[in-house]
Order: C-alpha cells, then structure tokens, then sequence
C-alpha cells in the first residue's frame, strides 16, 4: 500500500512528460471554439492595426508642425482628432478582445471540469481507495485554474506578438536583407536557447505540480483530523510535518522559478546582443556605401518592435510550462480507466426476485493478498441473511462484490439466475437499498438528503420515510425543519442521526435485496427497538444481507454465517448455533463476559 | 493584504539589496539604445570621415557590456525575487497552517473545513503569483516609467506636464478597478470554495452515489457550481479587463493633447518638430510599463481577496481564554467534575432555552472511579466530551479537573491528561506504529503493549511490514474494526491519566470488545476510564453510569442501582441483554 499511497505523486515524476500529448491535450479543448478563436485572431489583427496606424497618424500630425510660425494647425488638430478617434476604437477592440478572450477560456476550463468531474464519476471504486482526496481535489482546483490563467492572458499575447513579428521582420527584409542575416543567427540562438530551457524547466513544473498536490494532501487529511491532532495536543508535530511538506512544494515552485527567471533576462540579451550586431555590421555597410544611415535608425527601430514580442514571449513562457504540466495532470485523470464498461448485450435486470449465488469467489485488493477464499453462498428470494464474524474477517468485502465495486479474482456471483457481470451496473445496483457503516450525506438540506434515491419522492414521502426511521423530531428541532442544510464536517448532526438519515434514505428505496452494513451500530438500542417495526418493513420480502456485531439483532435470520479469515466457518440458525457450542456461541457469550 | 507584505518584507535588507541589484540591471540596461543611437548619429559619421575605428569599437564593447550587466543582474535579482516570495508564503502558509490546528470547534465550524483547506491552497497560491509578479515585473516597470519621464522632461517640461496631468485619472482607473475587483474575486473564491466542498464529499462518498445510480444527479450538482464560478469569474474578469484598454486610452489621448499643446509650442518657437518625435519614443516605453503596472495591479485584486480570506482565519479569535490559576487545589478533590453545566451550538441567547445540546449537566466523578454514559442517539453523549477535553466551553456551568476549572489549564497540559478514541477518528497515510504513536514521544514497547490492549497486535502483526505497514488513505486497507482497534490502540499509548472510549467498540465483535476491556482493566487499572457507548455491556461494569436522554442526566448510579431504579436504563438493558440478564 505504501506505493498506492505514492501514486499520485510518484507517478507525476516519473512518467515521461509529453508536452505535445499535453499540448495535443490543450488543443482538443481549443479547437472546440475554433470560431471564437479565429474571431479573436481577427480582433486581435484590428485591434493591432489600429495601433501601427497610431504611429503613422501622430507622424503626420508632426510632420505639420514645421517649425517657428510655420505650424498647420488644420492638419494638426484634424489628425489629432483622428488619432484620438482611432485610438477610441483600439481601446473599445481591445477590451473586447479581452472580454472574448475570457469567454473562450472560462468555456473551456468549464468543460475541462466537467469532464474531470464526469470522469470521476466513471472511475471505479478502487481509483478513491488508492488517491488523496486532496490530491484529486488539486487538480480541479489549482492545474485547472493555472491552465485557465495562461489561457485568458498569454493566448492574446501570442496572437498580438506574432502580428507584430511577422509585420517587422517584413519590413526589415525590405530595408536590408543583408542585416537580417545577422537576425539570423540570433534567432536560432534565442530559439535553440528557449528549446533547451524547456526540456531543463519543464520537469521542474511537472515535479511543482506534483508537489503542490501532494501538500494539498496532506493539508485536506491533517485539516480533516484537526480534532484529533488537537485531542491529542500534538499540533506541534502536525505543524513540523506540514512544514516539511510545505517546504518540499515552496522548494519545486522555487527551482521552476529560478531556472524560468533567467529566460527573459537571456532572451532580453540575446535580443540587445542582436542590436549590438546590427549596429556594427550596419555601420561596416554604411561604410562601404550599402546603406544610408536613415536606414540603419528604422531598421534599429524595426529590430526593436520585433525584438519587444520575443522578450514578452520568454516572460509567457514560464506560465505555459506550468499550464503544459498541469494539463499533464489533469489529462492523467482523465486517461484513467474507467470502470470497465457493460457487456454489450448486458442484461437490464428488471422485477429482480432477489436469488443471489456466490459461487468459489476468490478476492483479494492486492492479487497477493487473498481476503476470500473459495467463498461459497446461497440466498433464496427474501431469505434474511446474517454474517457475522471477528472483524477484519472480510464481511465489508463482501458488499464490494455483491454491489460489484470490485470483481472477483475468480468464481462468479448469480443474481436470479444471472452473471452479474452480464447484466448492467445500473440495474444490478439499483436491485440493492444499501445502509453502510460510514454513513454519507451531502451538502444539500435534510430533505435532499433522504429523498437521495428517488427522484420523485414527495415531501409526504420523506416525512413519513423519517417519522418511521424515528429522526422525524431530530429534524423538526432544527432551524430549518427539513430545508436544514447539512455539512459534510457538520457538527450539527451525529453519527448515529445519520444512520437514521440513511435508513430514512433506504426506506424510500425500492429495491428487491437490502445490505446493512452495521446499520445502526451507533444507534442507541432503545432507538433500535423502535424503529425496529420499520426495519422489518424494510427488509419485507426483500433478500436481506445483514451484518452486525449485535446479536441480538440477527436472531430471527434465516441462516447464520460465521466467517473468520476470508473463510465460512459455520453456518445455519440462531437456536442450531447455539448448540453447536462453536465460533458462534463463543461470539454470542463474549456480550456479557 | 497590507498584513502579508509583512511577510515578504521580513527579509527587508535582503529584498532592498534585491531591488538595488534590479534597478542598477534596468538602468545600465537603458544605456544600450542611447549607446546605439549615439553610436549610429555620432559616431559612425565621423568613423567615415576620420577612418578611426577605436571609439566606435570601445562603444561597441561598452553596449555589448551593458547588456550583458543587464542580463546577468536581472537574473540575479529575478531569482531573489522568486526566492524571498517563496519564503514569505512559506512562512505564511505555515503560521496558516498552525492557526488552522489551534481553532477552537466553534470557529473550525464557522470557516468549515473544505473552505480552511482553499485558503490553506489556493488561496495562497494567489498571493505567490503576486508577489512575484509584482517583484518581477512591478520594481521594472515602476523604475521605467520614472526613467522615461525624467528623460521627457530634459526634453520639453511643459509638454511632460501636460502627459503627467493624465495621471490622476490613469491612476484613478487603476485603484478604482482593482478596488472593485477585491470583492468580486472573494465571490470567485467562495464560488470555487463550493465547488471543492462538492467534489470533496462526491469523492467521500462515491459509493453510495454508484450504488443509488445517482452519477447524474451529481454531475448535475457539479455543474451547478462550476456555472456559478465560471459567471462569478467572468463578472470579476469582466470588470479588470477594462482597466488596461481604459488606461491606454487616457495615455494616448494624453499624447493628443501633447501633441495639440506641441503645435502651439512649435508655432511659437519653444520646440522643434524632433523633440515631439523624441518624446513620442520615450512615451512607447511609459505606456508599456504603466500597462505592465496595471496587469500587477489586476493581480493585486486576486491575492488581495485571498489575502482577506487568510487572515480572516489568522485573525480568529481564541475564543478559548486560558483563565491564570492561582490558589492549590486539595488533594481530595474529585477527579472530573462538572457543575450545572449548560451548552447550545448557537450563539442567539434568545432561542437558547429550547435549543440546549447539554441542559444542567451536574456530577461528580471521584479518583478511582470510572464513567459509563449511556443515552440515545443525539442525546449529548460525544458533547459532554467534547466540553470535558475544552474543544467548546461551556455556554454556563463549571467543569473542573483535580478540582481545578479546565479554563486554568493550558490547552496543551489539559489534553495532554487525555486518550481519546473519537468516533470520527482518521488513520492517516502513514505508517501504522506512527498511527498509534500520533508524534508523540513513544518508546516501541509503548506502542506494542498498547496494541496488545486493544486487541491490535495480531492483525498489525498480519500485515508484511507489521508495525511499519504503511497505512492506506483514510486507512482503507483496514476494516472499521481494525481502524477502532487502532485508534485504541493510539488511546492508550501514552498511558494517559482519563481514557475515554467514544462510542468506540461499536464495529467490533463482542468478544473481541470484552478482551479489551479486560486488559484495560488488567494493563491501564490507574487510568481514569470513560467509556460512552450504546451498548450496556460496555457500560455496565463503570463504577458510575450517567444516563442521557435529550441533553439532561435521567439517571446517575451504578449498574445494579439502575436496574434497579431507572426505567430508561431498565429497559436498554432489557432489549440488549434480553434472556442474559
């Protein structure tokens, strides 16, 4: 377990990063509003447009200052105008451009969330019982909201800048194609460099990502406990791991940082270093007569416009590398296996009696680490089925297989006559109403919560699903009645109030076969009792599976099974049992040793 | 989010020499181009005529230096930057982090748990970017501007005044905006708040969702609240994005109004023609810094919401005094003692009567003795603990320990006398004798005599690496019965002085919870022990049994006596122990 624990983050390190499998990644959400995109594009050519035109216009209007007594005021107020006219509409372009811009990437991160969730949805039980919740949670949260972050703001700078390098590098190859030559070689340079920082940075922000989910781990677990840690007033501690924890993420968001933050001061030089070039080598032409120097100052002045971009692009840079590896993380979640899909010709389970056979199941979580063993059992149509046993005997085991969560290793489980796995999940879990040891509720009202398993339940209905589950005045005593919101953390709620919450729940479940997985183990007795009524309602006609430590609740099922290490070690009535003076009896008199 | 600039600038000489280093990078950075132009105007035309090399080639060496000085000394101060920015989160996050650890229940359940984690991570997230955007970008910026207007000035005054008298509003725009901003992003945070908490319980919960079928329903859910932090998002965008296209708005017509007042001074002989054109080039560089300026200060609206939201929790009160104690208590004092005490959730004096969790909670618990208390579900059974180890104080009454109010104790020395298996206990991801120990300093032979109590040493044994298996996520490769025996196990490691069982054998057998309570009784017989439970057994052989119903005591006495005399616990007794009794 040791590696499962690991997974999330050790396999974020030492997968091979594929940029163009995380580029590819972003380009499939892209290309979904390649409209919008190119919509941008076009806002972005205007908008640009507009702004070279400034340059030209303001050129005219000084053109027309001609010096003392001699100004055009006509032309220079009309330019003036125009000037601030079409630098009107730049403004109004850009903001445009930036809203859409914003449009397209919240779309997109919406979809990329959605798809994150549907996929959690679809991922088979065991991916939960092997990853952090928090680590799960930090893609949703942070790699989704990095990638939204470069999306909004460096897109649009990607689309400006190439207008602009496009448009300069034409105008210098009119002016001198000679010098260009000597753009070049540092072109190349300023490329292969950023090439060769990519491959350097670009673990170094996958191992950032990683790091931060992993602290984001620790802080949901430890935060989550905080009652504990506090119980047992070791805060200290908890705080010294965290900080190491803390340094770990701080130290990788460091090392991407401090090897990106040479980038664009090296880019930047590159850039001056080209200037310096063309100045010398523009001189030597002029020299020898190839060049004017007017030439030289717009080529300087072009070199500049097209070096600008190029700079702004290595600041860029470091934001796309970290969106690059945290769509990484966000595409693994998404490549996961889903839970193997239905056979094709699966079965819709429908009017299921409830005749369940399992048959030599063999299961365990870790293929070396058997939990069953040649399990065998047979339940008719509404037979009340107990299972009992020393705990860790592998009794919860058996609801992950029957509500197939997991699939055996080997042997087959019959549901009325069924493979269960030839039927669909849907209706092979929808046959089962299901109380559990760990209760569950959501953070939606009282009511949601009870009505949870059927949609169209009416409000009567959940009254009366909660008045029989005796919780009825519980939840009258609240605020809210049954609009009471409830929170997961909730102190306002116990844990034996929701079992109750979940037995109202089951109640309103129409299903053919019930487990109860310790059910009401942290409700009162006196409460059992009353709600006892109900709970023979509940599993009326139902086939019924039900574990418990409390004997006494099992003493009219209509046969025992005693498991003890994946193993059935007896089995047969209450009264048989108890004469067989076995593991049985010894469990039943340990209630009052 | 003035408060966490404190933490950026506890290295203050370090970020100053930092800053130093950017601004001489970014000065010497600006010579290039002056070199260039004065290599191309001055130079080179008198290189043509005199054929001497040797100064356009020491300018040419000087220009390439410079640059190089620029490069090297950003990278520098870059790297310093990125440096003390993650310190200063460091430090943040981690006194986070401890005040997370040290909130009292009232106030973890004001925040609520999914929300302290954002803040903890996201929340902080934001505040890094700032700073070291505003460190990068914002010292540059700021110092270009500053630059490029004094060159304006050398050029014309009047017509720098008349750029500069678009700064008030330049600078409006830029406060207002991010102003605005803040608390547009705490929506956003909050909308992304409720979104985790969704994901955070569908993950907890992904069972009973795929057994119910109810996958849809959920996305559903889901998409709700993505929707929302999508439209909250955009609102917040929407409004920021104006700032940059407002503000190249007011400095290009600021350069028509220099250019209209430029007219008038050329016309009167003040300036030439190429001074405009000089200052149009200087003016370029202004506006990309003050718009660099404004992306910092869009940023600036983001941490600031978060930052709000931190020290929000930093600024939690402790709402859990500890009151000086003075005076001895006498030797005979009862161990635990509580004096008619009174406890509500809600804070609304008004509504209290009815809406008391606890309703004159008053007894005494002599040394030697142990506790039983018995109640229904919802009864007030975990709250009486709750007060007893001071997670929330008492809304009236007394409690006292050894005869002195816990109020005098230091939270550390007070919970330090308690073993607690809670109901909600957590195994952590860590390995197994770590689980038992929780950082305490335990010796090995601690660990393994608690694990015996509590009836754990086998199936830790079972395990490949025994005490050194490392546990699984939430302890998902143990059953909720091995996971009880842990956190016993973790109860009675450090031998504590009160050991209290919550409702903490309700997943084990029934033989298995009588061997552990024989051996408590054989191994931790000095232990004061209080057990809450549902099931008699586990009460019955207390020396005192409080019956709770509906947060009042409905009966105080030993289990024979409560036969005897209480009808409530009669008739418990009745339904579990049945033919037994």
């Amino acid at each position: 377990m040791a590696k499962d624990k690991q997974t999330g983050v050790s396999k974020a390190v030492e997968h091979a990063r594929d940029p163009k499998a995380a580029a590819r990644f972003l380009w499939r959400y892209l290309k979904e509003f390649k409209f919008l995109l190119f919509a941008a594009l076009a806002l972005t050519l205007a908008a640009n447009s507009f702004a070279l035109i400034g340059p030209r216009l303001s050129g005219t209007a000084i053109d027309a200052l001609r010096g003392k007594g001699d100004v055009d005021f006509d032309i220079a107020f009309r330019y003036a105008g125009i000037m601030a006219a079409f630098y009107l509409i730049s403004a109004v372009l850009s903001y445009a451009l930036a809203l859409l811009m914003r449009s397209i990437s919240q779309k997109i991160v919406k979809r990329m969330r959605k798809d994150v969730f549907d996929k959690l949805m679809k991922l088979p039980v065991s991916y939960f019982d092997k990853h952090m919740a928090g680590d799960i949670i930090s893609r949703v949260s942070y790699d989704i909201d990095v990638i939204n972050t470069s999306l909004s703001n460096d897109v649009v700078q990607i689309l400006a800048s190439i207008v602009t390098v496009v448009g300069s590098f034409v105008m210098m190859l009119i002016i001198s194609p000679v010098l260009v030559i000597v753009m070049c070689v540092t072109i190349p340079v300023s490329l292969l460099y950023t090439a060769h920082m990519t491959k350097l940075t670009r673990p170094r922000f996958s191992l950032r990502s990683a790091k931060l989910g992993k602290m984001n781990g620790y802080v949901e677990e430890t935060v989550g406990g905080q009652r504990v840690i506090q119980g047992y007033a070791c805060e200290d501690v908890y705080t010294g791991r965290f900080s190491d924890v803390n340094v770990e993420a701080t130290e990788a968001y460091y090392n991407a940082d401090y090897l990106n933050a040479t980038i664009g001061p090296t880019v930047n030089f590159i850039n001056n270093l080209s200037m310096c070039l063309v100045t010398v080598f523009g001189a030597l032409l002029f020299f020898f007569g190839f060049m004017t120097l007017g030439d030289i100052t717009s080529f300087v002045l072009y070199s500049r416009k097209f070096s600008g971009p190029i700079n702004e692009a290595a600041n860029i840079f470091g934001e796309l590398q970290s969106a690059l590896a945290a769509a990484e993380r966000v595409n693994r979640i998404l490549s996961e296996d889903n839970e193997p899909a239905d056979l094709k010709d699966a079965l819709e389970l429908t009017d299921v009696k409830g005749d369940v056979m399992i048959e030599n199941v063999d299961f365990g979580y870790d293929p070396e680490k058997v939990i069953l063993k040649d399990f065998s059992l047979e339940a008719g149509h509404g037979k009340l089925i107990a299972v009992v046993g020393p705990t860790g005997a592998g009794k919860t085991t058996l609801i992950n297989l029957l509500m197939r969560f997991y699939d055996p290793v080997s042997g087959r489980i019959l549901i009325d006559g069924h493979e269960n796995n030839t039927v669909t999940r849907k209706s092979l879990r929808g046959s089962f109403a299901m109380v559990l040891q760990d209760t569950w509720v959501f953070g939606g009202t009282i009511f949601e919560n009870i009505a949870y398993g059927k949609e169209d339940a009416t409000m009567e209905e959940v009254v009366n699903a909660a008045k029989t589950a005796r919780i009825h005045s519980y939840i009258m005593r609240q605020p809210q009645g049954y609009d009471t919101v409830l929170t997961e953390d909730g102190v306002n709620i116990s844990k034996g109030q929701k079992q109750l919450l979940t037995i109202a729940r089951a109640m309103l479940n129409d299903a053919s076969m019930l487990i109860l997985d310790e059910a009401t183990s942290n409700v009162d007795t006196r409460t059992e009792k009353k709600i006892q009524a109900a709970m023979e309602k509940l599993m009326e006609n139902k086939t019924c599976f039900i574990i418990a430590h409390r004997l006494s609740t099992i003493q009219h099922a209509d046969e025992i099974i005693v498991v003890n290490d994946g193993r059935i070690v007896e089995k047969g009535r209450h009264e048989e049992l108890m004469e067989k003076r076995g593991a049985y009896y010894e469990l039943y008199a340990a209630q009052i040793k | 989010m003035k408060r966490s600039f404190k933490y950026l600038f506890e290295n203050k000489t370090a970020i100053i020499i930092g800053y130093i280093i950017k601004i001489s990078g970014t000065v010497v950075g600006l010579f290039v181009p002056r070199i260039m132009k004065m290599l191309i105007d001055d130079i080179v035309p008198i290189v043509k005529e005199t054929g001497d090399w040797t100064e356009f080639i020491g300018f040419s060496l000087f220009m390439f230096f410079c640059a190089l000085f620029d490069r090297c000394f950003n990278v520098i101060a870059n790297r310093r930057a990125a440096k003390y920015s993650m310190l200063a989160i460091r430090h943040l996050r981690y006194d986070l982090y401890k005040k997370i650890l040290s909130l009292s229940g009232k106030k973890t359940d004001e925040f609520g748990i999914p929300s302290l984690v954002s803040r903890l991570t996201s929340d902080s997230y934001n505040i890094h970017t700032f700073f070291n955007i505003m460190q990068r970008m914002g010292v540059r910026a700021t110092f270009i501007t500053i630059g490029g207007l004094i060159m304006c000035a050398t050029l014309d005054p009047v017509l720098t005044l008349t750029l500069v008298a678009t700064f008030p509003f330049v600078f409006g725009v830029v406060f207002f905006i991010s102003k605005k901003g803040i608390p547009l992003y705490t929506s956003v945070q909050n909308a992304v708040d409720k979104m985790v908490r969704i994901m955070r319980e569908d993950v907890s919960g992904i069972r009973v969702i795929k057994a119910l079928s109810k996958e849809d329903y959920e996305r559903e859910r889901f998409e709700g609240a993505n929707s929302e932090t999508v439209s909250e998002e955009l609102k917040a965008s929407g409004v920021t994005a104006i700032s940059g296209p407002v503000i190249s708005l007011f400095l290009n017509m600021g350069l028509v109004l220099v250019i209209i007042v430029g007219a008038y001074r050329v016309n009167s002989g003040a300036i030439k023609g190429g001074t405009i054109i000089a200052f149009l080039t200087y003016f370029t560089t202004i506006l990309n810094s003050i718009i660099a300026v404004n992306r910092i200060f869009v940023n600036y609206s983001k941490a600031s919401a978060s930052a709000g939201r931190i020290f929000a929790v930093m600024d939690a009160e402790d709402d859990l005094k500890v009151i000086p104690y003075s005076g001895t208590a006498s030797k005979n004092a009862p161990k635990i003692e509580f004096r008619h005490v009174f406890f509500s959730f809600s804070e609304n004096k008004e509504d209290n009567e009815e809406k008391y969790v606890l309703n004159d909670i008053d007894f005494i618990l002599e040394k030697g003795e142990s506790l039983g208390v018995i109640g229904a579900t919802g009864s007030g059974k975990t709250t009486i603990i709750s007060l007893l180890m001071r997670f929330y104080d008492p809304t009236k009454g007394q409690i006292l320990i050894d005869g002195r109010d816990i109020k005098t104790y230091p939270l550390n020395e007070l919970r330090r006398m308690f073993g607690v298996a809670f109901q909600n206990d957590i195994i952590f991801a860590e390995a197994v004798d770590e689980n038992i120990r929780f950082g305490r300093e335990i010796s090995d032979e601690d660990v393994e005599r608690a694990a015996k109590a509590a009836c754990a040493y086998e199936f830790i044994l079972g395990k490949e690496a025994g005490f050194k298996h490392e546990a699984a996520i939430k302890g998902a490769d143990f059953s909720g019965g091995q996971k009880q025996r842990l956190f016993i196990s973790r109860a009675l490691a450090a031998h504590p002085g009160i050991l209290i069982l919550d409702d903490s054998s309700s997943a084990l057998d029934y033989k298995t919870d009588a061997d552990l309570r024989e051996n408590i009784n054989n191994d931790y017989s000095d232990c004061t022990l209080i057990s809450v439970a549902q099931r008699i057994s586990s009460v019955m052989k207390m020396s005192k049994i409080l019956v709770i119903d509906d947060g009042k005591i409905i009966g105080l006495g030993s289990h024979e006596e409560l036969l005897k005399n209480n009808e409530v616990y009669k008739e418990i007794a009745a339904t579990q122990l049945g033919s037994l009794l």
